[in-house]
């Protein structure tokens, strides 16, 4: 079970199913093995024309604009916009500016809140999922009650969550405050510092859900047999889930865990919806900050330069991040 | 909660410390994860006149009346069916494709595949924001062009939401297909399936709890997108998820109508999770592979 | 090799259905470009109490424009939320509408694009002339000295709403019409958890409205003759710490409207929490909050001494929407038809009236339906006592610039933090800088 790089892909293939004709026939005919050549590619065809379409044009498009000035005084013929050159970057991390400044803050809070919000989510699904894995009463109906926060739509679930925050008339001051006695003043949720936890919170119970999802399903795919056997051999349950269940989860584990990392860093309805277009210094996400330099106030070139950089970043920490998972797991395989 | 017979992972009961973290850790989860819920009921079943006032845990003076009136204040029934069919074809899309290409890629070995899937992975650190405008202006063009009218209408949006969901869709299903062993594959093609054949009649009906996940997850990108869905539709072709801003007017919020909104929209939904759930159970090793 | 055969098959047929079903939606109203002369695509701004309340109020007239012209109008409601990116993308791709709404205070923002027609004498002469117009709110449809992007459809001023019944109880006979007089009430009627004013203090644009009068009762602008940002003069920043200072100082504001961005001050004050708020067009939502119309009254905002009028006595800024005409129409004929349809004495009254607004036409104006005392000072206000915000292409900046930073500094005040001139200059400085 591996993600399929070829760097490690399992050495020896049993079979290619590709592979039957030339066994069952003679020496294969040249058209029928051109075909077989061409068989993955015309099954990732559709993949690759979409990908093509929605993602990988427009991204060009959005880098060249990066490199542009584009106010409104040019977006409606984006033709005609001058050239910037690498002004649009220089202004960006140009770290003596408020730009710049601003930038780096909300860089370094959307990566706090992304290793937080990843790891409470994987936490939370795997060990829901572990639990659940065996069948008890009341099972199915718990599954899909894990499950709603991931089917109510995003705005009603982050305002809902906005109206339990509130500071006066709110849910979680009138149980922290008024009940339990547990602050002296009603805080802020929504201002300030708590505003980061607030996020936090809100993204992690939209969230969690989908880790749970994932998990639940690649525990389907361990075999009995290996529970049996270590239950044979004396383990108990704990043993068995640290010595089967998680191991086997790994595969899907590296892609779930990078996944969500991936989102969360570009969260945008979370933060957007929480706070406004004006979010607190503590919970100023990248995105929203992109949004903010970008549509409303109307600077696609220096929004877009914002973009590339966060790109840049993310494809350096993926790789980084790969590289190390995958070594980690030849050498465990071994 | 006792472990019955039937239990999956070990034949012998589980010990006590299993069953209690099991019980507290779970019931603290439900807390957490119905609090919200409980709100949005109690909201959605208030005057708009007692909903900004102070919390309180038993709302007093129920009413009915705004599962009534959401209908009147937007054209729910048309933002809900718009967004059920974007998000179903946008899902039912997106699985095919992604089987083939996971497929393609678990199963052989070509050149071009590692560069493949690692561009796929890729492209979902693409910020929103830095392709949304170039994304719209290539819709429109190609509207321009061949008279397809992509922008504006459902296809557009179609398209848009089953690539988001293809990149990730790919790589857990390539994820779930290794898992399957190839001696399934190779069993088949002796008895003369084809690569085809073996992918419909082995692969598919193995990978079911993985396909099932990867088809929520596709409806689920689709059915909650905001920002693309926000300039992308009109008035006739708005999905729920920016429509549902419709109870939020320049000068007023029905708190109590957004609520009750959400709830009847989400039902559904959740109904829906509860029939697909026994798929996720179902599989590899539950099935008739020994 | 017929397996191959099924293989591609199948794939083939995946693609193609997946680019029919996915592709070849249902092409639904697309708007200029390639619609026929004989219609129109009409973005209408959100006014009346919900999106399909607006429908119900503009269908009607827009079948009396088609019964007059042939013309039929496709109308959609688009919300606020998404209004300006919707544009946004209509300008930069030049697949928008024909006619649209537009927030006033993004005249010049707009203008800058070259997106909208110009209104020049031409144009005007079209409508019906330049002069039908109220001064002050052409005067808000574009930047200073160039032809207006657009043409005032709705006007609305700010004014001062009070519980009439706190202001019994609390003894006090009449609304404030100086600052002073506005505090010390204030002080009379914050006391057991029921606070004097209602602030939004999260909602940029509202703060921006604020600040900006303020500022000009000071005697200062937010920018300078030539159009460039001046964050820190004395006058503004004296009007921003007055407007954070009810909360710091005065204490007559409630910590808690540090986070109000959703018209909660107007929850609020329907619901007898606090004696006043500073709002335009408030009535319809104070009703739907189960406040009676006799419940509260309605006064100028207050000015520094005297009463309104100009310079340092503005009070109020020139609320409104604007009607502009996309410079890609092909229907440049029917789009200007239609404005002048919309913008004539008859649809004037019946529109404003609806959603409780003031006509920007001189002669609609003079409709007895606009003499009621509440319309009255709003009319009033808006005659004698409104300037329009800055009209620079840089608005939306000034407004995410400023507003945050008075958002950031009524945060501070509801911690308890002391607001000082100091603090006040420094966020502004900070907040200057952000600008382009």
């Amino acid at each position: 079970m591996t993600i399929a790089t070829e760097g490690h892909a399992p050495p020896a293939r049993p079979a290619r199913p590709g592979g039957a004709g030339g066994r069952r026939g003679g020496a294969p005919r040249l058209p029928a093995r051109l075909r077989r050549l061409g068989l993955p590619y015309l099954l990732l065809l559709p993949a690759v024309l979409l990908e093509l379409l929605v993602h990988l044009v427009p991204m060009l498009i959005g880098i060249m604009m990066s490199f542009k000035e584009l106010t409104q005084f040019y977006i409606r013929d984006w033709g005609s916009a001058p050239w910037r050159g690498l002004e649009n970057y220089r202004v960006s991390i140009d770290l003596n500016a408020p730009v710049g400044q601003d930038l780096l803050n909300s860089f370094l809070v959307t990566c706090a809140f992304s290793l937080l919000a990843v790891g409470l989510c994987w936490l939370l699904g795997t060990t829901a999922a572990i639990f659940m894995q065996e069948d008890f009463r009341g099972r199915g109906l718990l599954r899909a009650v894990f499950l709603t926060p991931y089917a109510l739509p995003v705005y009603a679930a982050v305002i809902t969550w906005a109206f339990m925050f509130q500071r006066d008339n709110g849910m979680v001051n009138h149980v922290l405050h008024d009940q339990l006695g547990l602050t002296g003043e009603r805080p802020f949720w929504l201002l300030g510092g708590n505003s980061f936890a607030a996020l936090a919170v809100v993204a992690v119970w939209k969230t969690w859900p989908f880790a749970f999802l994932i998990v639940m399903a690649a525990l389907q795919n361990i075999p009995r047999e290996l529970y049996e056997a270590a239950s044979i051999d004396g383990a108990g349950i704990w043993q068995q889930i640290r010595k089967i269940t998680l191991p086997s989860l790994r595969p899907i584990n590296q892609v779930l865990v990078l996944v969500l990392f991936l989102w969360t860093f570009n969260d945008f309805n979370t933060p957007y919806l929480l706070f406004g277009e004006a979010a607190p210094a503590s919970a100023n996400l990248i995105s929203v900050h992109i949004y903010q330099s970008s549509f409303v106030t109307w600077n696609f070139g220096t929004g877009s330069a914002m973009s590339v950089l966060l790109l840049l970043f993310l494809l350096v920490v993926t790789a980084a991040y790969l590289l190390a998972t995958s070594r980690g797991r030849k050498t465990a395989d071994v | 909660m006792s472990s019955p017979a039937s239990a999956r992972r070990s034949p012998s009961a589980p010990p006590r410390s299993f069953l209690w973290a099991r019980r507290v850790f779970l019931t603290l989860l439900a807390g957490f994860v119905l609090l919200p819920v409980y709100v949005m009921v109690s909201s959605s079943l208030k005057p708009l006149q007692d909903v900004s006032g102070r919390f309180r845990w038993l709302p007093s003076g129920l009413t009915i009346r705004p599962y009534f009136d959401i209908w009147q204040t937007v054209p729910l029934a048309r933002y809900f069916a718009n967004s059920l069919i974007v998000a179903g074809a946008a899902t039912v899309c997106s699985v095919a494709i992604a089987v083939f290409a996971a497929y393609a890629v678990s199963r052989y070995r070509f050149p071009g595949k590692r560069i493949f899937t690692v561009t796929v992975l890729s492209t979902q650190m693409f910020p929103g924001i830095l392709f949304l405008l170039p994304l719209f202006l290539i819709y429109v063009n190609i509207g321009n062009a061949t008279g397809i009218a992509l922008y504006g209408s459902r296809g557009g949006l179609i398209l848009t939401y089953l690539t988001f969901s293809l990149p990730f869709s790919i790589w857990m299903l390539i994820g779930y297909f290794e898992s399957i062993p190839r001696a399934l594959d190779e069993a088949a093609a002796v008895d003369g399936s084809g690569p085809v054949g073996t992918l419909f009649r082995i692969v598919i009906p193995a990978a079911i709890p993985g396909i099932v996940a990867v088809a929520v997850y596709a409806f689920m990108t689709a059915w909650g997108e905001v920002l693309f869905a926000s300039i992308m539709t009109n008035d006739t072709t708005r999905t729920l998820s920016v429509g549902l801003q419709g109870y939020a007017t320049q000068n007023d919020v029905y708190w109590n109508q957004v609520m009750a909104a959400s709830l009847v929209v989400s039902v559904p939904v959740v109904a829906g999770f509860l029939l697909l759930q026994r798929y996720l159970v179902t599989g590899l090793t539950a099935g008739a592979v020994k | 090799m017929h397996r191959m055969r099924a293989a591609a098959a199948a794939v083939a047929l995946t693609a193609l259905a997946a680019t029919a079903a996915c592709g070849g939606g249902t092409p639904t109203g697309g708007g200029a470009g390639d619609e026929s002369p004989k219609t129109l695509t009409y973005w209408a701004s959100n006014q009346g109490p919900s999106i399909e309340a607006d429908k119900e109020i503009l269908t009607p007239e827009l079948k009396k424009f088609e019964q007059q012209t042939g013309i039929k109008v496709e109308l959609e409601v688009v919300p606020w939320a998404d209004l300006l990116n919707r544009i946004l993308a209509a300008t930069t791709s030049g697949q928008g509408p024909d006619v649209l709404n537009i927030g006033n205070t993004w005249s010049a923002s707009l203008q800058a694009t070259g997106a909208l027609l110009p209104w020049d004498a031409q144009n005007f002469a079209k409508i019906g002339g330049r002069d039908r117009f109220v001064e002050s709110a052409l005067a808000s449809a574009g930047a200073p000295g160039k032809d207006p992007a657009a043409v005032p459809l709705y006007s609305m001023a700010y004014a001062l709403y009070y519980n009439k019944k706190m202001f019994a109880d609390a003894g006090i006979g009449k609304p404030p019409a100086t600052w002073d007089e506005l505090v010390a009430a204030g002080k009379t009627l914050s006391k057991d958890g029921k606070w004097a004013l209602g602030v939004e203090g999260s909602n940029l644009s509202n703060n921006i409205h604020q600040v900006f009068v303020l500022a000009k009762q000071h005697g200062a602008d937010f920018f300078d003759a030539s159009g460039e940002p001046d964050f820190t003069s004395d006058g503004a920043v004296a009007a921003v710490k007055q407007y954070v200072g009810f909360m710091a100082e005065h204490k007559i504001v409630a910590p808690g409207n540090a986070e109000y961005a959703q018209n909660q001050s107007l929850q609020d004050f329907a619901n007898d929490k606090t004696a006043m708020i500073l709002w335009q067009t408030a009535a319809t939502t104070l009703a739907s909050h189960g406040m009676k119309p006799d419940e509260w009254g309605i006064a100028p905002v207050p000015v520094p001494s005297g009463t309104p009028g100009t310079g340092q006595n503005v009070n109020s800024m020139v609320a409104g929407i604007n009607m502009a005409v996309f410079k890609n129409t092909d229907n440049l004929d029917g789009a200007l038809r239609f404005v002048k349809f919309m913008t004539s004495d008859e649809e004037q009254k019946i529109l404003n009236k609806t959603y409780g607004s003031i006509p920007p036409v001189k002669s609609a104006q003079q409709d007895p339906a606009f003499d009621s005392p509440d319309l009255a000072v709003l009319r009033d206000t808006l005659a004698t006592s409104a300037a329009p915000l800055p009209q620079v292409p840089a608005e939306s900046q000034f407004e995410t610039a400023v507003g945050t930073a008075v958002k950031e500094l009524f945060a501070d005040a509801a911690a308890g933090r002391p607001i000082t001139t100091e603090l006040v200059r420094e966020r502004l400085t900070k907040a200057q800088q952000q600008m382009p």
